[in-house]
């Protein structure tokens, strides 16, 4: 199943993910180890980031390494994109609540 | 009503400016964006909210606030440096501990600028960011302390790859 880029993005547990393996790759227990969740939960936020096509899975011995396939992210764009939205979002709420106070105010 | 919203930004200088028309006189829209009891209601992306534990909006106070997500709260710290009454206001923005503590050395500054229309109130936001990564901590809503140096080394690598391009 192939996914859109911005579902992997619109999880804070998966953005964290990415940041992580940017760095290096790493084993899911390395990644677990971050995180407060379960590992069955990382396992599901790796397939998630998998099925977006960002990850590159290096076998070394029994331990599967995840890394971050950088040409995917299009990097600091994305987070521009998601910032612009989150600003949207926020003023659309900033809307409601100017117009629920000048109700009130009739 | 069709209000106005623009967003750009300039990464050679790390700043994304922000230009948003509100439906409102310039004193609700000023409060909307000073007072802590009107910034808690919309400051928050859902389904996030948004508690403020210490607001002193003067020059030299600050803005103590936390985050609260279903897993974790996140602590927000706004340190005002410059405030022209119904005009601007400029913050220094970092994360903080809930007694307001710096816990990273990334931080952005703000100027919101206001400007009072006919039947609407412009304001324009400029935030410039130390790095782009902390762009992107700005955007995740930040994680544990030991994230913080795990994001300027993203940074090292981004600016290593741009630099073999």
């Amino acid at each position: 199943m192939r996914r859109d880029i911005f579902q992997a993005i619109a999880d804070p547990t998966r953005r964290a993910i990415l940041v992580l393996i940017a760095v290096q790759a790493m084993t899911p227990n390395a990644i677990a180890e971050h995180f407060d969740i379960t590992r069955q939960s990382i396992s599901k936020h790796l397939r998630i980031l998998s099925e977006c096509d960002l990850l590159n899975q290096k076998q070394d011995g029994r331990e599967i390494f995840y890394e971050l396939k950088i040409d995917k992210m299009k990097e600091i764009d994305i987070w521009l994109g998601q910032f612009r939205k989150i600003m949207e979002e926020r003023f659309q709420q900033l809307d409601q609540l100017l117009y629920t106070i000048k109700n009130k105010k009739k | 009503m069709n209000l106005l919203f623009d967003f750009t930004v300039d990464k050679a200088t790390n700043t994304i400016h922000i230009t948003r028309e509100f439906a409102a006189d310039l004193d609700l829209v000023w409060d909307a964006f000073t007072k802590a009891e009107m910034l808690d209601q919309w400051t928050a992306p859902k389904p996030w909210r948004v508690r403020t534990k210490e607001m002193d909006f003067r020059e030299g106070g600050r803005w103590l606030y936390a985050m609260i997500t279903p897993e974790r709260t996140h602590w927000s710290l706004a340190e005002f440096t410059e405030i022209k009454p119904k005009t601007s206001f400029s913050s220094r923005n970092t994360f903080s501990d809930e007694n307001g503590n710096h816990i990273t050395d990334a931080f952005s500054l703000t100027k919101n600028s206001f400007k009072a229309g006919t039947e609407t109130t412009t304001v324009h936001i400029e935030k410039k960011f130390d790095k782009l990564s902390t762009l992107e901590m700005m955007v995740a809503g930040g994680y544990k302390e030991g994230m913080a140096a795990g994001l300027s080394n993203l940074d090292e690598y981004f600016s290593t790859l741009v630099a073999s391009k």
